[in-house]
């Protein structure tokens, strides 16, 4: 049995999906094409499975968010990880939130920051540098965006310089892709203990 | 190669010139490019499934009206041919699976955190297939980081002019 996690966790959880994933045995050349699968590498993820449903936009994402996570120069990685968990904390996607609170406490060798944010959210007491950048992201992520001129002059205040804004809007508006689907087509779930 | 200061998002942002920004935007240009390519696939795909690019079109126009950015909303109806009404967000459908993919659509865009699995299995009911809740779920997805990220370059842009002024 696996139970469905409601709270923020830094343990990554594993995805259950709510829809038929695609299945390997079956994929067109086109979904094969787009999930890389080569001889040496046949196992892929439920939700890469479940993505490969649409197979053009599984191309282009992919690439796509590799670039804005992981392009060198401007943000630093782990401060793009702040504008992923700031998103996934508006939108309620523990496993999002979980991976990349998990790849910041990596980056940094900290468990700090994450702890606080999971914590007391938007609200969480931070660096000036860390705190700007979480309410930023948090703020962009609404629906509609809430985030205004003296969110973005805080930035400026706090020493983060263009390129590094951008990298900070790219990474959290990506989430608020990436969180649509993974929290929209799965469950977060864990086994359950056997308590016998 | 497409100018970067043409694409979607660059275009609809207003940003342009500005030496430290512009250095910004042209060292991520293959982003802004690959946004644009995300574009196509989502909102004009070859194999669209259920729902062609007109329909696909009025979604994006619904999501951009729910976002308050009522231009983009407008660039995207213009595509939306017979389906222009479905871009109108009072507007909740004539049947009852057209009402349950609106629903949806809704949800997922305005509600991200309260989306469950009884919504997908409302799908399911409103005779929706596995792949076209996928490809519903990726519009959706797409729309909601194209949005932001116009959002976000408009406040570099609105920084820029004060700048400018002052």
């Amino acid at each position: 049995m696996k139970e469905i996690l409601h709270k923020f966790t830094r343990s990554i959880p594993d995805w259950r999906p709510r829809i038929e994933p695609v299945k390997l045995d079956e994929a067109s050349s086109d979904q094969l094409e787009a999930l890389q699968i080569t001889p040496s590498n046949t196992k892929v993820s439920d939700y890469v499975l479940t993505l490969a449903h649409d197979v053009e936009s599984l191309k282009v994402r992919s690439p796509l968010f590799n670039a804005i996570m992981y392009d060198k120069g401007g943000m630093s990685r782990s401060e793009r990880e702040i504008g992923a968990i700031g998103a996934s904390i508006v939108n309620r996607c523990i496993y999002c939130a979980s991976v990349h609170a998990s790849r910041h406490a990596q980056l940094t060798k900290s468990d700090e920051v994450t702890d606080k944010i999971f914590a007391d959210g938007e609200n969480a007491k931070l660096s000036a540098r860390d705190a700007a950048i979480l309410k930023f992201s948090v703020k962009l992520s609404d629906t509609p965006s809430r985030a205004d001129k003296d969110d973005f002059n805080e930035l400026k205040t706090v020493g983060l310089n263009e390129e590094e804004i951008l990298d900070l809007i790219l990474s959290t508006s990506l989430f608020g892709w990436a969180n649509r689907l993974m929290h929209v087509l799965g469950d977060p779930v864990r086994p359950t203990v056997n308590e016998d | 190669m497409k100018n970067v200061f043409e694409t979607t998002v660059l275009s609809w942002s207003g940003l342009k010139t500005s030496s430290e920004t512009k250095k910004a935007v042209q060292n991520r240009s293959n982003i802004f490019i690959m946004s644009d390519a995300a574009e196509d696939a989502v909102l004009r795909p070859k194999e669209y499934g259920a729902f062609d690019h007109g329909m696909r079109a009025a979604l994006a126009a619904r999501i951009a009206f729910q976002h308050q950015e009522d231009d983009l909303a407008r660039r995207y109806m213009e595509d939306a041919g017979n389906f222009k009404k479905i871009a109108n967000p009072t507007y909740k459908g004539e049947t009852k699976d057209l009402e349950s993919i609106l629903s949806f659509m809704d949800k997922v865009a305005e509600d991200t955190r309260n989306v469950e699995a009884e919504d997908i299995t409302a799908l399911k009911s409103a005779h929706v297939n596995d792949a076209d809740i996928v490809r519903l779920a990726e519009l959706n997805s797409f729309m909601a980081y194209q949005i932001r990220l116009i959002a976000g370059l408009r406040l570099m842009k609105g920084a820029k002019d004060e700048g400018d002024i002052a």
